[in-house]
């Protein structure tokens, strides 16, 4: 049994935040935010009401490219130094990504139906870049699955994860390149476009999003850890 | 109500319906997870000869 031991694999701790504590601080920050968003800031002079939705959807737009790059940082050091967790730390930080990608695009949705009175419209760049970042991802999973788990596959995971890094600049950028520029943009180069309980309401939502992203992919990651390492033990036991 | 608070009412609760639904999964995976680990623990902490079919004693010599 000593001997079949040593080839399962350790589960490795990432962090020393125990994860009741952060959900605890998701659960404070992501409520504090939305009383901040509905009963706090005031009503946009240009859109009214409907401007509401940006202080989740902007930070979840920032958080999703959070994802995104920590999963080409991780993907970095899975090439580089061969670390043996940054593989699994890719694919969590691709999935956490697609999930807050998912509610980019649908809130994003909700606000064009009020102010453009349009689900969709392909005739805007920033939007469809943004859904061919998300494509981009989708595909990530094909190429992954369809890989036997191995070196192989992590590394072919990992360039397709660092490309992909690539893509979060150009969608960033679209909004403010864009021609037309329908869509609002809330960062300029001479800082945001808002002050007082806005700018502030905004920093709560978006501290939320990303201890909120961060707590959720601490979670899949342990799951996937847990996952790994009974899988482990029932190839040693069969 | 207005039609602009509906949908933003709708946007912040398919926000939360996303999580909601993200959290429920992992919460699923990791119960069947505590499962397989309950069973794997069964198996190795059995005393010898314990879920093993039962032998008949061999003669020696």
């Amino acid at each position: 049994m000593s001997a079949a031991a040593a080839t399962i694999r350790p589960v490795g701790r990432t962090s020393r935040i125990p994860l009741p504590a952060l959900a605890a601080a998701s659960l404070v920050l992501v409520t504090g935010a939305l009383a901040l968003v509905f009963f706090v800031a005031p009503n946009d002079a240009n859109q009214g009401f409907s401007q509401r939705i940006f202080y989740f959807h902007v930070s979840i737009a920032i958080t999703a490219y959070a994802c995104f790059a920590g999963a080409a940082w991780k993907a970095f050091l899975h090439l580089w130094k061969r670390e043996p967790r940054a593989d699994l730390e890719s694919y969590v930080c691709v999935h956490q990504g697609l999930i807050f990608g998912t509610l980019v695009l649908l809130t994003g949705s909700i606000w064009a139906k009020i102010s453009w009175g349009h689900w969709w419209l392909w005739s805007e760049d920033q939007l469809v870049l943004f859904l061919v970042l998300f494509l981009f991802y989708c595909a990530y999973f094909m190429l992954r699955f369809s890989l036997e788990p191995g070196p192989q596959r992590a590394n072919l995971s990992a360039v397709y994860a660092l490309f992909g890094i690539v893509l979060v600049p150009v969608s960033f950028a679209a909004i403010r390149l864009a021609k037309n520029l329908i869509h609002p943009v809330v960062f300029t180069l001479h800082g945001p476009n808002f002050g007082g309980w806005i700018l502030v309401t905004y920093c709560v939502a978006q501290v939320a999003m990303l201890v909120l992203a961060y707590t959720l992919y601490r979670l899949e990651l342990g799951g996937k850890r847990l996952d790994q390492r009974v899988r482990d033990l029932k190839e040693v036991l069969v | 109500m207005t039609t602009a608070e509906k949908y933003v009412t709708a946007a912040y609760c398919v926000v939360f319906a996303v999580v909601l639904v993200y959290v429920l999964i992992l919460a699923l995976k990791l119960q069947r997870l505590e499962h397989e680990v309950e069973k794997l623990a069964g198996r190795t902490s059995a005393p010898d000869g314990e879920g093993e079919p039962s032998r008949e004693p061999a003669p020696v010599g």
